[in-house]
């Protein structure tokens, strides 16, 4: 298993309960992530859509995650 | 200049801080809090960014503008926190030789701030509240 904090912004903040989550999943990727989050947090699938930030970059399915990145939740932008 | 406050937002002083002397133009686009959505009454804002994140994702938006049109200069300010209708939420200046160039290069920046720049707001209403554009359409009460 492998151990990640998670930084949660505007709605998905709501839907984890508070800016940080420390989860722990099987895999390494950005890919594994979103299915550990969608079955813990199913809620997540009902988002319009939900991109996910390594070190504040929006980061594909297969990036690798390492333990010290900053990995981030991004709801549907509304700025402006 | 890219900045995130808390702040309000001074449209003068971005003006100031772009203006150059070799200009012929200068164009600036000012988002503002409307007093309503869905027929609703807005009560008030909430915005909230991932500032390193929406630094970085205005950076390269400016990176790109930079190198499409030729500006002589530039500043992005975007509001973060309690803002209520009427007031400043987003500011986007630019000078350039030409006015086309200054019209494309600012229209072109609000856009792309709207659709990357990780920053988010929630409307609050007399009945409860909601996260802009978070849920699909359907989905709404």
């Amino acid at each position: 298993m492998y151990k990640y904090r998670i930084i949660a912004f505007g709605i998905t903040k709501e839907l984890l309960g508070g800016r940080e989550t420390i989860i722990e999943i099987k895999g390494q990727t950005v890919g594994a992530l979103r299915t550990a989050l969608n079955e813990r947090y199913p809620q997540l699938l009902n988002l319009r859509s939900l991109l996910i930030a390594v070190n504040n970059d929006y980061a594909d399915e297969d990036v690798l995650l390492g333990s010290s990145d900053e990995i981030a939740l991004i709801p549907p932008v509304s700025g402006g | 200049m890219i900045k995130i406050t808390e702040k309000s937002i001074d449209v003068q002083k971005i003006i100031d801080t772009v203006s150059s002397l070799s200009a012929g133009a200068l164009n600036v686009f000012i988002g503002t809090v409307r007093n309503n959505a869905n027929g609703k009454n807005v009560l008030w804002l909430e915005y909230e960014a991932y500032e390193t994140m929406a630094v970085a994702q205005i950076r390269k938006i400016m990176d790109e503008a930079s190198h499409r049109w030729p500006l002589l200069g530039w500043a992005v300010s975007h509001r973060i926190g309690t803002l209520k209708p009427g007031e400043v939420s987003v500011v986007v200046a630019v000078s350039t030789p030409h006015r086309k160039d200054s019209f494309e290069a600012c229209q072109y920046i609000i856009d792309s701030v709207k659709a990357a720049a990780p920053i988010w707001k929630k409307e609050v209403f007399e009945d409860g509240e909601e996260w802009v554009s978070a849920r699909p359409e359907m989905m709404k009460a």
